[in-house]
């Protein structure tokens, strides 16, 4: 760390010179010829360019050389080390590597290793200090040397807004690429490790088997460790939790929005709809404790006074509260599509007579339907994807079951339960949660594309 | 025209369909209010469960203890090799002197929690002075007194089934009496990261996590997003290019934040090589999560700046890129800072990415950098969710109050200033 904290005030330093002598080598070139509206740029500008030509290489030199200094230096030490060290194979040798490091770095006693690696650690620390030193003397020359030359360069007739808002254009186009970049991400973790999955687990037998047990031996005689991929008890706890959530969530969140935009006095609604949307702005955190720990028991006792047996972490308490969490969704998004609908389309209904029921069931849902699927296929898709309620509330062990008052587990609460803890990135146990994350990341693109395509269509109709 | 005297009522009567079709729109109007007060009754439910359970975690029990720092205890020359477990165990029996069976002794020394200990030697190694001297001390009691303090306990429970013997109410009964049981104001809370014991738990840990977290989201996802919402809406071409950008950030709006968290382990942890449960792949994470809430708030509200403004400032020579920072910027700032807040909003209260990069360590450290091992608030109500002790039930509860609150003090901040600086054109 201490690199930076000499280097960056410098170039900070370096850059706010350039800038100042680019401001002032432009006044003066202007004083030359014919004051300063002889100036093609203002004289900020000057500056800036002169900044930029001081700032940029030496943070891309910083940059560089904190990505690159370990791989560097430890190719150097490996090289250096003595034979019976360095022929050692690639695990063991990494093991060394690192002994040397914490050696290095301060964190271990040097007194248990042998003297070969504390000589290498000495190396390293050596080696670390002349490539720092080199490096920050780089960066003071990247940052002074390039300026000097702009500064030559400044004329009034050098373009310098033009070659900034050039500058400030790649840089917006970064930033708006950083959407691509993170889909591609997202596609490219999940689907390398989906992949080694897949060569351990046939696709056939993840997508069509019937048991899920993704616990695999660590000794080869360890009785029930077989370790069974079958992702359909899964996928069906998946499908039933979501079910009761939109089973909850599609009536009362469309009743509720065509109640307020077709019933609702202005002030009804400008209370409502704020407390409508806290339902939305609670964390999904808080709606796992609150069905694990108020409405689950609430459901067992409710069942046991019937004389029924329900789960503590039923599907229904996770699914109900879920289907609540969503009521915003579908509520406001219907909303928005229920006031797109022209209102000569419902002066015509009412002017013939209809009831304002008849108005909203005959003109009003017809008009407002693809819109209303397309929100509600939202809705389903968060539903699918919503992780915490059913971590907390749902169970873990996969029942291929679609009684509500049984337990069954989801997609989402096994890439938890996988990942969470210790990981190893070569057991298929630890693979099969990237191989749901990619079904799951899959299913929810295609939902979400379908769904914003029938919205955005719906509202060019009436546009 | 035979029956007219009946067609004459029925005029003034409404007919049988028309009552059915009244009948019908009132049905349907009392639908849409039960939704909306089924969805309003729910939302005080779950406040009312969580403040009537969590408000009593402010509180706190404490036991005052008559100790007597005696100079055998502190021969040795180093002051915290003494044994202080054995002074409060020490003080507790000279104050409950009938107390004889090592088993009563034992419920006895449970009154008091495991920090009193700590407490004894903070006081000593502070003012040496005091040993050999009898000193009142308050020190914490245990969770399951602090229970039953608060009527979480019930009394009436038979023995069996009660986490407080009988004898141990006695005793409390009989510390009340003496005015030397007390309940104040839960300073630990506020002021202690996670612990194992319930009345050590607290949530600075976890609040200075959440804020090295969301410093580092506010850092980057802030300049990215208002850079790419201007790129976006003002500059960009119409070609593919631009489609392909606008289609991805609306399908990354709606896609699983679970699978940020798989995107965050399998390159931010795994191929960058960053450390695990730190705050800068938690801040990384959420960074790529909010982004997309930033950039379509930032281009509805430079959508909502109207052409006149561009425009005039074309007009007296002003270049693109002057327009939109000198004029269109300024104007769309504070719809895109209320956009930024929501989204901040949103990562703090997202649990599920975290996670993934192995955010859900128990941390007792409070972290002081970006880059120490840190819980966040949401990962810390869920690992105390997840604790059986009834005691931790109510620090979850306390802990949601206060995320609830943060976010309310944010939208609330977004509401007003939108309400401030809302331009109608």
């Amino acid at each position: 760390m201490s690199i930076y904290s000499f280097t960056l005030p410098v170039i900070v330093f370096l850059a706010l010179a350039a800038y100042f002598a680019g401001y002032r080598k432009a006044l003066a070139v202007a004083g030359q010829s014919g004051g300063i509206r002889s100036l093609h740029s203002l004289p900020m500008h000057y500056g800036l360019v002169a900044a930029m030509a001081s700032a940029l290489p030496a943070i891309t030199l910083l940059a560089g050389w904190h990505l690159a200094e370990d791989k560097v230096i430890t190719a150097i030490i490996t090289g250096e080390l003595p034979k019976q060290l360095a022929q050692l194979p690639a695990s063991e040798l990494s093991l060394v590597l690192n002994e040397i490091k914490n050696i290095a770095f301060g964190g271990f006693s040097a007194a248990t290793s042998s003297p070969a690696i504390q000589d290498a650690a000495v190396r390293y620390v050596e080696l670390e200090r002349t490539f720092r030193t080199i490096i920050t003397v780089g960066i003071v020359a990247a940052a002074s040397v390039p300026p000097v030359f702009i500064l030559k360069k400044i004329s009034p007739t050098l373009r310098a807004r033009n070659l900034m808002e050039k500058a400030l254009m790649v840089f917006l186009v970064g930033c708006s690429t950083v959407a691509i970049l993170t889909t591609l991400g997202i596609v490219l973790s999940v689907l390398f490790e989906a992949l080694r999955f897949f060569q351990a687990i046939p696709l056939v037998d993840f997508i069509f088997g019937l048991q899920w047990s993704p616990q695999t031996a660590i000794r080869a005689d360890q009785a029930g460790s077989s370790g069974a991929f079958g992702a359909v008890p899964v996928f069906a706890g998946t499908i039933l939790i979501a079910t009761i959530a939109m089973s909850v969530a599609i009536p009362v969140g469309l009743l509720a929005a065509i109640y307020l935009s077709e019933y609702a006095s202005p002030r009804f609604r400008t209370w409502t709809k704020p407390v409508l949307e806290i339902l939305a702005g609670i964390p999904t955190v808080v709606y796992g404790f609150f069905a694990a720990l108020t409405v689950a028991p609430l459901i067992r006792d409710a069942g046991s006074v019937v004389g029924l047996a329900v789960s503590s972490e039923s599907a229904l308490a996770a699914g109900l509260v879920m289907g609540i969490m969503i009521i915003p969704f579908v509520s406001s998004l219907s909303d928005d599509v229920i006031h797109a609908v022209p209102q000569t389309m419902r002066d015509g209904s009412l002017g013939l007579g209809a009831t304002r029921f008849e108005t909203i069931r005959y003109v009003i849902l017809p008009a407002a339907l693809p819109g209303i699927v397309g929100s509600i296929l939202l809705a389903v898709s968060r539903a699918i994807g919503e992780t915490m309620i059913v971590v907390m509330a749902a169970g873990l062990s996969a029942n291929l079951s679609f009684n509500p008052l049984t337990a069954v587990t989801t997609v989402t609460v096994q890439i938890v339960t996988l990942l969470v803890g210790d990981q190893e990135f070569d057991s298929p146990k630890t693979l099969a949660a990237f191989a749901l994350g990619l079904l799951l990341f899959v299913f929810t693109l295609v939902l979400n594309f379908i769904a914003l395509r029938v919205v955005r269509k719906y509202r060019e109709q009436y546009e | 025209m035979n029956n007219t005297a009946t067609t004459n009522n029925d005029l003034l009567a409404p007919s049988k369909r028309l009552v059915k079709r009244y009948r019908a729109e009132k049905r349907f109007r009392r639908c849409g209010i039960a939704a909306i007060t089924l969805s309003l009754a729910f939302v005080f439910f779950l406040f009312f469960t969580i403040f009537s359970d969590g408000i009593s975690a402010f509180k706190q029990t404490w036991i005052e203890l008559k100790v007597e720092f005696s100079n055998d205890l502190f021969a040795n020359e180093n002051l915290a090799a003494a044994d202080y477990p054995g002074l409060v165990k020490r003080s507790l029996r000279t104050m409950f002197a009938e107390v004889k069976s090592r088993k009563d002794k034992k419920l006895l020394y449970g009154l008091v929690s495991p920090a009193a200990a700590y407490k004894l030697q903070d006081m000593v190694e502070a003012d040496p002075k005091i040993i050999g001297t009898v000193q009142e001390v308050w020190v914490l009691a245990d969770d399951d007194v602090d229970m039953l303090m608060k009527k979480k306990i019930d009394r009436t429970v038979p023995e069996s089934n009660r986490r407080i013997r009988d004898i141990q109410l006695e005793w409390i009964d009989k510390l009340v009496a003496q005015g030397r049981l007390t309940t104040n104001f839960n300073r630990t809370f506020f002021t202690s990261g996670d612990s194992r014991e319930p009345e050590l738990a607290g949530i600075r840990g976890a609040i200075k996590g959440s804020f090295f977290t969301l410093l580092i989201t506010l850092a980057l996802s802030f300049p990215i997003g208002v850079a790419a919402a201007v790129y976006l809406e003002e500059f960009a071409p119409s070609n593919h290019w631009t489609d392909l950008i606008e289609i991805n950030i609306n399908n990354l709006a709606a896609v699983p934040s679970i699978i940020f968290g798989l995107l965050g382990l399998a390159i931010f942890i795994n191929f960058w090589g960053l450390p695990r449960s730190t705050p800068i792949v938690g801040g990384l994470v959420l960074t790529l999560m909010t982004l997309p809430t930033i950039i379509i708030a930032g281009r509805a509200s430079l959508k909502s700046v109207p052409p006149s403004i561009r425009e005039a400032a074309l007009g007296v020579g002003a270049s693109k890129v002057q327009t939109v920072l000198h004029h269109v910027l300024p104007l769309a700032m504070p719809g895109m800072l209320t956009g930024t807040i929501i989204g901040m909003a949103q990562a703090l209260g997202e649990t599920a990415p975290l996670l993934m990069i192995g955010m859900v360590a128990f941390i007792v450290d409070i972290p002081g950098t970006f880059s120490d091992p840190a819980a966040v608030l949401p990962v810390q109500i869920y690992l105390w969710a997840d604790n059986p002790e009834r005691a931790f039930t109510e620090k979850t509860s306390a802990a949601i109050m206060v995320l609830l609150a943060f976010l309310i003090v944010m939208n609330g901040l977004a509401v007003l200033l939108r309400k401030k600086f809302e331009i109608k054109w």
